[in-house]
């Protein structure tokens, strides 16, 4: 019986069998350990910003694969991590609560024009100022 | 003629890049893929402190440059203890080396922030925070699988720390240099270290509820060049590419 050779040695050392039938693996539902998301901190002070998740049996393990998956490249000070189902979220049919929110520009610091009060109020500071001088 | 600061850095250089390289070949088929990558992330940092070891060894003793030496010497050369050449197994044994390799390496490199050898003080204190992650890497996952785990796979640990242990007492060989070394304060000695690592295995194992072993004989001999049937073959696969030609750059 052949087995399969791979470029890769540690295939090739498996001894595979090359012509064997596929076997169809039916594993159970839900065949995966809990998830964990998964919050960095890159500074003492900064906000912890959520970068994903892992795959965890237990909190600590889950801390401890998140520090590899998403701290071992630039600046961590904290990580958290949070069990996925503890995270209340709102139901995507309800999405539309959120469907007039652009519109309500009022809300926005943007919205008000207070440019022009502020230079109007300096342009009659400076013309007191004036009158005094004279 | 070698010194035994010298013996001391290499048979530490190479129990770090044989171990290293076993460890890599994990990658890309860990146990799930979180752990496939903290485990290849750990195997890097071995060859990382590797390279630096071998690298003092050039700088301070006029060995050849790291590539040199990590790629371009004979099996006989290498002072790895046979702990480190073994084949993986399964992932209960790479785990369990895992730990105990990574037990004595966190002490070891602790003892050596004091050493009178400047940039070996230096290296190991620079290393402290990543060994202090391996070592909690390895410890949470024995005490996850043995008495947080199943019966199969606390057996498991069980078994492969059976097995393990004659060749992990390797690790604190040779213990000849230990008065020197501690006389100069380059290094408080082989002995002193194993006394702290059972003390700390003893307590893991505790938590684990795993059984530490009885001492049988240790696998001796690695240190003088004797090695397993097991290093030649991975020293093959290791140099393939350095050999075609030693002096490419990458």
């Amino acid at each position: 019986m052949a087995t399969i050779i791979s470029l890769d040695p540690r295939v090739t050392r498996l001894s595979i069998e090359a012509d064997a039938p596929a076997e169809q693996v039916i594993t159970p539902e839900m065949d995966q350990f809990q998830t964990y998301e998964v919050f960095h901190q890159p500074k003492s002070g900064a906000h912890h910003v959520h970068v994903g998740s892992v795959h965890a049996p237990t909190p600590e393990l889950a801390l401890l694969l998140a520090k590899e998956q998403y701290a071992r490249r630039g600046q961590t000070h904290n990580l958290w991590v949070v069990s996925t189902a503890h995270v209340i979220t709102m139901s995507s049919g309800d999405a539309d609560v959120f469907e007039t929110t652009p519109e309500k520009k009022y809300r926005d610091v943007a919205a008000y024009m207070v440019r022009n009060k502020v230079d109007a109020f300096k342009k009659a500071q400076n013309t007191q100022g004036e009158e005094h001088q004279s | 003629m070698s010194t035994a600061t010298q013996r001391l850095i290499l048979r530490m250089a190479d129990d770090e890049l044989i171990l290293a390289h076993r460890h890599s070949e994990w990658t890309g088929m860990g146990p799930l893929l979180e752990e496939d990558i903290a485990f290849s992330s750990i195997a890097q940092d071995k060859l990382g402190h590797a390279q630096a070891l071998y690298q003092i060894l050039h700088d301070q003793f006029e060995a050849p440059v790291p590539d040199a030496q990590a790629f371009g010497r004979n099996e006989a050369t290498f002072t790895c203890c046979q702990f480190v050449e073994l084949p993986n197994g399964e992932y209960d044994f790479s785990l369990v080396r895992h730990f105990l390799f990574d037990t004595a390496e966190y002490l070891r490199y602790g003892m050596l922030g004091k050493s009178t050898v400047e940039p070996l003080a230096k290296l190991a204190r620079k290393v402290h925070g990543e060994l202090k992650y391996h070592l909690y890497h390895a410890q949470t996952w024995i005490i996850q699988l043995s008495s947080q785990g199943t019966e199969e796979s606390k057996a498991r640990m069980q078994t492969a720390l059976n097995e393990a242990w004659p060749y992990a007492l390797g690790m604190f060989d040779p213990k000849d240099d230990d008065a020197a070394l501690s006389a100069d304060g380059v290094f408080p000695g082989e002995q002193a270290l194993e006394d702290a690592w059972r003390a700390s295995v003893a307590d893991i194992c505790a938590k684990a509820t795993l059984v530490v072993p009885t001492d049988t004989a240790a696998m001796l001999g690695g240190r003088k060049g004797f090695h397993t049937e097991y290093l030649q073959p991975m020293l093959d696969e290791m140099t393939e590419v350095y050999r075609i030609d030693p002096s490419a750059e990458w």
